[in-house]
């Protein structure tokens, strides 16, 4: 089984905190990740795709397309934004697992749609300590 | 079951040029891949089993890197991969393909069932895994 993956990056601002849960509730939880100014990250999202090689290009997907569809459905949302205060983490926790789940479920289908090829893998590296997998490699 | 990885380095030029294809076709397939360029690559290769009990090891890393050596570098560091290999004449030397090819040449040149994956980074955003259908 071949797989292609592409690496991105995009800034972001986050607090993590549950709505519902007041502040000291949250900070027992999420410690100085619930600080209320807010922080940020360099985030890094490694896209995996699988699937027959095309017989023009000899390749799973262009590079660029898969670029391009990176950039309009995750990028655009979420580069340089407060992650708290965009669909969907006004009412999901903006960990690295979520960010994960909400960036596999958001390139799945359109990649489906526009290629032969199909969402293998993503890796959401949140800072040099901790990152999170989901899929298949 | 242990994976043990190799990482090495080399260095190669080339273009997604098809021989059978007139310049034209080949410029409006590939774009920008039609001219020649260079990349670094590093090649992760990695072997899975269980180690020896005599000497701990799953493979001999000199071992692995005598293959690697032979296989893969001797074959494709500062080399041209249209001009000085047999193997991009029909097919373009994409980051697919080219993995394709060192999975197979490792492969045929290891211990049965020892190659597990490679992981070819084209650039330092890039790479391909190529998996073994024993893992």
């Amino acid at each position: 089984m071949i797989y292609s993956t592409r690496c991105y990056r995009f800034s972001a601002a986050h607090v993590l905190a549950h709505p519902e849960l007041d502040q000291a509730e949250n900070e027992k939880i999420f410690g100085k990740c619930a600080n209320p100014g807010g922080h940020g990250h360099d985030y890094e999202v490694e896209v995996s795709v699988a699937g027959p090689l095309d017989p023009e290009s000899g390749q799973i997907i262009r590079p660029g397309l898969l670029d391009e569809i990176f950039r309009e459905t995750v990028e655009v949302r979420f580069a340089h934004r407060m992650l708290n205060e965009v669909e969907p983490f006004d009412r999901l926790v903006p960990t690295a697992e979520n960010i994960s789940e909400t960036c596999h479920a958001l390139l799945e289908s359109v990649i489906s749609r526009r290629s032969t090829a199909r969402l293998a893998h993503v890796r959401v590296i949140e800072t040099q300590q901790n990152f999170v997998d989901q899929g298949e490699l | 079951m242990l994976r043990v990885t190799r990482t090495i380095h080399f260095s190669t030029s080339l273009r997604y040029w098809l021989e059978d294809e007139s310049e034209e076709e080949n410029r409006k397939r590939f774009g920008r891949e039609a001219d020649r360029h260079g990349h670094n690559y590093r090649l992760e290769i990695t072997v899975a089993g269980e180690p020896d009990p005599q000497t701990g090891m799953v493979i001999n890393l000199v071992d692995l890197k005598n293959v690697a050596e032979r296989e893969i570098m001797s074959r494709f560091d500062h080399k041209d991969l249209n001009l000085d290999t047999d193997y991009f004449v029909s097919i373009p030397p994409t980051p697919e393909h080219f993995a394709s090819l060192i999975f197979d040449l490792l492969n045929a040149a290891l211990p049965e069932g020892l190659l597990d994956r490679i992981r070819l980074h084209v650039a330092h955003d890039y790479f391909v895994d190529v998996i073994g259908s024993g893992a």
